[in-house]
């Protein structure tokens, strides 16, 4: 069994509740920080961890809390981002739900960390009951002492306060997920200024991750070092992924960053292979936005070497034959799956969460899906394919937030893979709308590097 | 006043105040270097970042940090840094980005140019011109709304938007009581004031000027004649709601419609008030100063109305004679 | 956009005045613009939508404009700009959800209920839609139902079946 740092206890009935949590060790690291270590202390451990930024794009977080501006007499804000909406990521659902004391903890030393007295959980408005959850948590806490005015009295002070959202994904992007806490439409910031300098209210803040802020408990209980010795590589610690689509098991898993990604779909410790029996297609490792990758290329890098579940081993080949560990939502397809209709229906995704505010992302999500709708119905050009990847070119790196790379990647990605599939819709439109293309050859082998070299 | 710093255009160095955008050092410059610009205005606080027509390249950073940025910047919104080096037109990069940025703004515009007030000096027509390709490759219908009546005195074409939000900054920083502003989202976002009603205030006709196409429109001006057969003339008055400094245009001697004055870029000197602009349409209200002047670029100044040879014709002995005759012809009619 | 021919004043109970004063004080002094979320959540949760005069009543409670409202309810999906079924059934219609059959329960739930997306049962008591990914996909297909957002989870025919005969019955 792999070790869990988040999962540990999270079959132990009534965890959700403060008084078992705290019998089984929790809060111990809000005691460790506030009573044996300073805020730069504190920040210093996390930077020793190697821990990244889980909520997709992996920037380190000790050096995220290590820009935080801190002007004298100006508030600092700490603002969680559980606004979890990316296609295929549930694992911060999981997290709030059955173990939402966990992130409290992770906040609450956090917090104190980065100097703010006030900190918020911004959780996305469907998460109602999830929001329910964590409000009945914060009062436990704050009437166990570990939140309000002096907490344990230690002459540290920390409100906490969930804030729901509305229903826009773009809001996971921390300037949108900033604007709208201050009751704003949820469009992104155009940066400089970051929110390190000038962020909520025009106060210094940082956002972070639900599992992020969670992995800070164990990274102050265990040390930053230790944390650092599980993992491979620059990916240390544990991962939460959260599996779905055509597995046997899915669900949310905590691994060791580094586990191959054959273990992580075959074995019973795991998603237990492919349900009903078939064969996989292609995998999203990494959450909608990261590029697709057909089953031969997601168990083996280009190189022959087996693929891990590490933010290295995912994007090993670049886009041309790698994809991103992002936020770990690991999308499976079998062999039964249309790759061109999936990617219409992430395309659909993108369009109807565009923001609107620049023009190749408000324009361009919508021009996408409009040409893989055609192409999925029938109706498919054989110009259209180059015309979808000209598309995703001109949105790419062209829009105020990573929202419109995230529109791109699929797209490019799916035709770049998967083009047969692709000019098949166009060649056979009949058959295209009757039946699904089947495996074809995306799981063979990879040829030899040899091979590729010579042709 | 602090150290100016140096900034690097295309290969023509400047120096301008730190804090500046590149944008703004490309306008000191001045010339074909300058980067379009569809929402950002300089008056409009915040504004700029939406359009990304003016993307361009750092391929230095600064003389500290030399390192090219690694994707191309909005230039409204990048300030310079001492010894920055910026490609615009020299960068084919982002000749081609900004090819897919117009075909991009393009593909739900209606393209009802020969019907629309703003042809002649819109920014759109302009932009697609100068940067845009021929021909469209979006083969879907376009985008309609339903219609909204905002008053008696302009006229919302929100087909036409291309949701630069410049007249929302405009009524949240010129007027008193912003009753429109951007509705819906991504692609059905609108300008609206979602319950029908009229935008009322002593300022609220800015809304026009600001306007980068026809969406907002002067309909005390509407469909009474296109903007190239209208001579512009700057005048003022004594206002006592604004400075009372605008540009008349002129047919014959009738006054069909009152603006800010617009300089080269397209943005007016100062605000108007909704009195100088709707209602004091008689010459005798205002003190005439002179032609205003329009870029050559425009199909507006090719009337001659102002009655200079065009600078090349100087130093052109056939040309000084071709354009005297067309002179002469000109000042007869 | 909207035209409203008529335009009913409306008074918040006080107890909803009591929420919102509340929420006002999680944000320092000036900043209760930030309340404008969970305010529209409460409003659509007594009166099923959030109307113009709910949206202007809103405004004034927290010292903004109208429009500044408005902008807000439109851009998020969460908050219904027209009156709904009691029972809106939101179905997450996004990838993973359909690699497992989200699809066919759309589909079953438009002929169980006899009406189209976005329209509402004639006994008043139903609506559904499809909505974008809600987080759930190892739980895949699900659906949720406000003003609580109940989850539904690993939906089949029969538990479609079932779920909407348990509402029909609930008074």
């Amino acid at each position: 069994m792999a070790r869990k740092l988040l999962l540990e206890n999270i079959n132990v009935p009534g965890i959700h509740t403060f008084d078992v949590y705290r019998q089984n060790g929790g809060y111990r690291s809000v005691e460790k920080a506030l009573k044996t270590m300073t805020p730069d202390a504190v920040v210093e451990e996390v930077k020793t961890s190697g821990l990244r930024g889980r909520g997709g794009a992996g920037f380190p977080t000790g050096m995220k809390w290590s820009f935080l501006a801190k002007p004298e007499g100006r508030e600092r804000y700490l603002v969680c981002n559980a606004d979890e909406s990316e296609p295929g990521t549930f694992k911060d659902r999981f997290l709030m739900t059955h173990i939402p004391h966990l992130l409290i903890e992770g906040m609450i030393v956090a917090s104190f960390a980065l100097g703010a007295k006030t900190s918020y959980i911004y959780v996305r408005g469907e998460m109602m009951p999830q929001i329910r959850i964590l409000e009945r948590a914060i009062a436990e806490a704050k009437n166990a002492g570990f939140l309000g005015k002096n907490i344990l009295g230690l002459g540290y002070d920390l409100e906490l306060y969930v804030q729901p959202g509305g229903g826009a994904y773009i809001c996971g992007e921390e300037t949108a997920l900033i604007e709208s806490l201050e009751g704003k439409r949820g469009n992104p910031r155009i940066k400089p200024p970051f929110p390190a300098i000038s962020g909520v209210w025009a106060c210094p803040t940082v956002v972070n991750n639900v599992e992020t802020i969670a992995a800070v408990v164990p990274i102050i209980n265990d040390g930053g070092e230790e944390y650092a010795k599980i993992g491979n590589g620059r990916s240390t610690g544990t991962k939460l992924i959260s599996a779905s689509g055509n597995l046997k098991k899915p669900g949310v898993y905590e691994i060791e960053l580094g586990v191959p990604v054959e273990e992580f779909i075959y074995s019973d410790e795991y998603c237990g292979g492919i349900a009903n029996g078939k064969r996989l297609k292609a995998v999203v490792a990494g959450g909608s936005s990261v590029p697709i990758l057909p089953a031969n290329l997601i168990l083996n890098t280009i190189n022959g070497q087996p693929r891990l579940m590490s933010y290295e081993s995912l994007s090993d080949g670049g886009f041309q034959s790698g994809s991103m560990l992002g936020s770990g939502g690991f999308i499976a397809f079998d062999e039964d799956q249309c790759i061109v209709r999936n990617t219409w229906n992430f395309s659909r995704f993108y369009h109807h969460e565009s923001c609107g505010q620049c023009s190749p992302c408000r324009e361009g999500t919508g021009w996408m899906e409009k040409v893989l709708h055609r192409l999925e119905y029938g109706h498919g050009k054989m110009s259209d394919i180059d015309l979808l990847v000209d598309v995703s070119k001109k949105i790419e790196g062209n829009t105020i937030c990573p929202l419109g790379d995230a529109a791109a990647w699929p797209v490019a990605s799916a035709i770049r893979h998967f083009r047969d599939e692709f000019e098949w819709h166009v060649n056979e439109p009949k058959e295209a709308v009757a039946r699904n293309y089947g495996l074809a050859k995306y799981a063979d082998p990879l040829p030899k590097l040899e091979e590729v070299v010579s042709s | 006043m602090s150290e100016k710093v140096k900034v690097t255009i295309d290969g023509i160095t400047v120096e301008v105040e730190p804090g500046t955008s590149i944008l703004n050092a490309a306008r000191q410059i001045g010339g074909d270097i300058v980067p379009p610009a569809m929402c950002y205005y300089s008056k409009l606080e915040g504004s700029g970042g939406k359009c990304r027509t003016c993307l361009v390249k750092v391929s230095k950073g600064s003389e500290k940090d030399p390192r090219p940025m690694p994707k191309l910047v909005a230039s409204c919104r990048t300030g310079v840094m001492d010894g920055m080096e910026v490609q615009n037109i020299t960068s084919p990069e982002v000749i081609e980005a900004r090819k897919g940025v117009v075909e991009i703004l393009l593909i739900n515009h209606p393209l009802d140019c020969p019907i629309c007030d703003q042809a002649g000096e819109c920014h759109l027509q302009d932009l697609s011109f100068e940067h845009g390709v021929g021909n469209s490759r979006y083969e879907f219908d376009r985008r309609t709304f339903e219609k909204i009546d905002i008053g008696e005195k302009i006229q919302l074409h929100m087909t036409r938007c291309i949701l630069c939000y410049r007249c929302v900054y405009v009524a949240n920083q010129i007027t008193d009581n912003r009753m429109h502003g951007i509705l819906g989202r991504g692609d059905a976002s609108e300008i609206s004031t979602y319950i029908e009603k009229a935008i009322e205030n002593d300022f609220s006709g800015n809304v026009i000027d600001v306007c980068p196409v026809g969406a907002l429109t002067d309909k005390t001006f509407r469909f009474k004649n296109r903007v190239w057969f209208t001579k512009p003339v700057d005048a003022h008055r004594d206002c006592p709601t604004c400075k009372g400094k605008v540009t008349l245009w002129y047919k014959g001697d009738e006054v069909l419609r009152v603006t800010g004055r617009k300089d080269q870029f397209g943005e007016v000197e100062d605000f108007i008030c909704n009195t100088c602009r709707f209602e004091t349409k008689n010459t005798s209200s205002w003190i005439i100063e002179g032609p205003r002047h329009i870029a050559q670029t425009s199909v507006i100044s090719s009337n001659h109305y102002e009655f200079v040879p065009l600078p090349v014709i100087k130093e052109n002995q056939v040309l000084i004679e071709a354009n005297k005759i067309e002179f002469e012809r000109a000042t007869k009619i | 956009m909207l035209s409203v021919t008529e335009h009913k004043e409306i008074e918040f109970s006080s107890a909803l005045i009591k929420q919102f004063d509340e929420i006002v004080t999680r944000y320092p002094q000036g900043k209760q613009k930030s309340a404008l979320l969970p305010v529209l959540h409460l409003v659509q949760a007594e009166y099923g939508w959030v109307s113009p005069e709910a949206m202007d009543k809103v405004a004034s409670y927290l010292q903004i404009k109208p429009i500044e409202v408005y902008e807000v309810a439109t851009f998020y999906t969460m908050f219904f700009l027209r009156p709904q079924g009691k029972y809106v059934l939101e179905v997450c219609r996004t990838g993973p959800c359909c690699l497992v059959g989200a699809e066919k329960i759309m589909d079953h739930i438009e002929k169980t209920l006899g009406v189209k997306e976005g329209e509402i049962t004639a006994d008043g008591k139903f609506s559904w839609r499809g909505v974008e990914c809600l987080a759930a996909c190892g739980m895949a297909p699900v659906l949720q139902i406000g003003p609580d957002y109940t989850f539904y989870e690993h939906l089949t025919n029969e538990s479609v079946d079932k779920l909407i005969e348990t509402l029909k019955n609930k008074i």
